[in-house]
């Protein structure tokens, strides 16, 4: 995908996220209580409520739980996408999150599949995408 | 407490559905709401509470003042609620409640939008997706709404076995209903071939399982029972509601095949003291083709898995087993916002009432209406019956 798409918008609960997607790495908060990971990351965990948090990385690995080809663009920016695989990832750690599938096979995904992290660059930014894992 | 046969709907009203670009949202608002009281028997003054959602194409901010503004209302209770397509049914419990606790006595429930004419197609599109995907996690990715349940299809086939065919029938069977409905934005009849080589929008979804965008509104007058009398028409009960709220972004659900329609329907049951059997016709969230099949299995009336088969073998048909969206739902009737589910509520009180013509369903003297809102995010079911329960 292109450099005209969005940029990750960073605040205060997620600029920790961003930074380290900067340097390549994909990250998750968890609970020093209850040692639950969660993503989106929060000011708090879901389950315990603990403020006690930190930061850890994660393998970068996960399955697709679902995705869908989209063959119209929600917004301009994706237009020049279509059609693009958007789909919902199960990380190893535990947390769900959305990403693309991208590489040439991308559109070969099927529900199940092993994929792995990569990092695509949005301007000065750069988001967690996922590649399937031929194996 | 419980609001069973704490109100009863006395009015409803629809307004003009299509491609309106002469009336503004609220004018349609308006047109419903005057269609409502008319058809109540009341005046302007018999009410003394309004509830209504919200608006994505008119830049009011508290819509439910701006509203009794407009009307020439100054009512003692006023509550404008924001749970996406499941704020109508959401908004007659917050009017039982206001009756039950003796906040007011006649409660005006009213919501549309000029989505069709207020804004482009693009403009609606995008909005939807800015507004129900999340900003910082999901928007990077390019999701749309469609995309997003076409995720939930997608996952539903792989667990459930559910087919396209399925669901391209829930949207042939729909618009048969819609034909026989005289206000319905969509009134060609269209066969399961139509559905499945439409215009792709999200795998596996095409234009054809997809909601339509209209302009539209629809309003219900609710008031005490004890001054009901005076109603033109068979005063209708609220039986049972019942909420779930279990996620908002659809990352972040619990599960893609197990949502909060179980536990909504559940309470709405148990709060009517009924069963699934109880039902005579259901009125059903129907944003896209899936979503219904997923509804009637997780209400009690399918098992598991077995939604899909229920619509192909016509048991939701007018004259099945069960009849669903006999106005012909979203995907044909109309689809304005947060009036979606409201056409749904309207439906169920015109068919207890009785006396529809060829879209009567026989006898029918127990109603559900499903709404749901953001991705199967927030629930609400209703129960509403023509006796006294
Ligand atoms: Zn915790």
């Amino acid at each position: 995908m292109s450099s005209t798409l969005p940029d990750p918008r960073p605040n205060a609960d997620s600029i920790a996220y961003w930074e380290s997607a900067k340097q390549g790495r994909l990250v998750l908060r968890a609970c020093a209580e209850c040692s639950h990971k969660h993503f989106p990351p929060r000011r708090l965990c879901p389950v315990c409520w603990s403020e006690s948090l930190h930061w850890t990385d994660a393998t970068g690995l996960g399955t697709v739980h679902t995705f869908t080809i989209m063959r119209r663009a929600p917004v301009p920016e994706f237009a020049a996408q279509v059609p693009y695989v958007v789909a919902l990832i199960d990380l190893a750690e535990g947390p769900r999150m959305m990403a693309n599938i991208v590489g040439e096979d991308a559109h070969a995904v099927r529900i199940g599949e092993r994929v792995s992290v990569c990092f695509e660059q949005r301007g000065d930014w750069a988001v967690p995408q996922f590649r399937r894992i031929s194996d | 407490m419980s609001l069973r046969n704490s109100a009863v709907v006395v009015g409803i009203g629809e307004s003009d559905i299509g491609h309106l670009p002469h009336m503004t949202g609220l004018g349609l608002n308006a047109q419903a709401a005057r269609r409502a009281l008319d058809d109540a028997g009341l005046r302007p003054d018999d009410i003394d509470g309004l509830v209504t959602a919200y608006s994505m194409t008119e830049p009011y901010f508290m819509l439910g003042t701006v509203l009794c503004e407009y009307l020439g209302l100054q009512p003692g209770y006023c509550a404008s609620l924001v749970a996406g397509g499941a704020t109508p049914a959401v908004m007659v419990g917050h009017a039982a409640a206001a009756i039950a606790s003796g906040q007011a006595n006649t409660v005006l429930v009213v919501t549309g939008e000029n989505r069709a004419s207020g804004q482009t197609r693009d403009q609606a599109v995008a909005a939807l997706a800015t507004a129900v995907g999340h900003p910082y996690f999901e928007y990077p990715y390019g999701p749309s709404i469609p995309g997003c349940y076409a995720m939930i299809a997608r996952r539903y086939m792989h667990e459930y076995g559910t087919t396209r065919e399925q669901m391209a029938r829930v949207a042939v069977t729909t618009r048969m209903h819609a034909c026989l409905h005289p206000n319905s934005h969509m009134k060609t009849p269209i066969e399961i071939g139509d559905v499945l080589t439409a215009k792709p929008i999200a795998d596996p979804l095409t234009l054809l399982d997809c909601c339509l965008i209209s302009d539209a509104a629809g309003a219900l007058i609710l008031t005490r029972p004890d001054r009901a009398s005076g109603a033109r028409s068979a005063p209708v009960w609220l039986y049972g509601i019942g909420e779930a709220h279990t996620h908002e972004h659809l990352s972040s659900a619990p599960s893609l095949t197990e949502f909060g329609v179980t536990r909504a329907g559940a309470a709405a049951y148990g709060m009517a003291g009924i069963t699934p059997r109880d039902i005579d016709v259901a009125q059903l969230y129907d944003c896209f083709t899936i979503v219904p099949i997923i509804e009637l299995e997780e209400l009690g009336f399918a098992p598991r898995g077995a939604g899909g088969e229920f619509w192909e073998a016509g048991h939701a048909q007018i004259g099945g087993k069960l009849p669903v969206n006999t106005h012909g739902g979203m995907l044909s009737h109309a689809h304005a916002g947060a009036a979606g589910g409201m056409f749904g509520i309207i439906e169920a009180v015109a068919q207890l009432r009785g006396g529809l013509g060829p879209r009567q369903v026989e006898g029918a003297s127990t109603a559900l209406v499903h709404n749901e809102g953001g991705v199967l995010s927030s629930n609400c079911t209703l129960v509403l019956g023509r006796e006294r329960r």
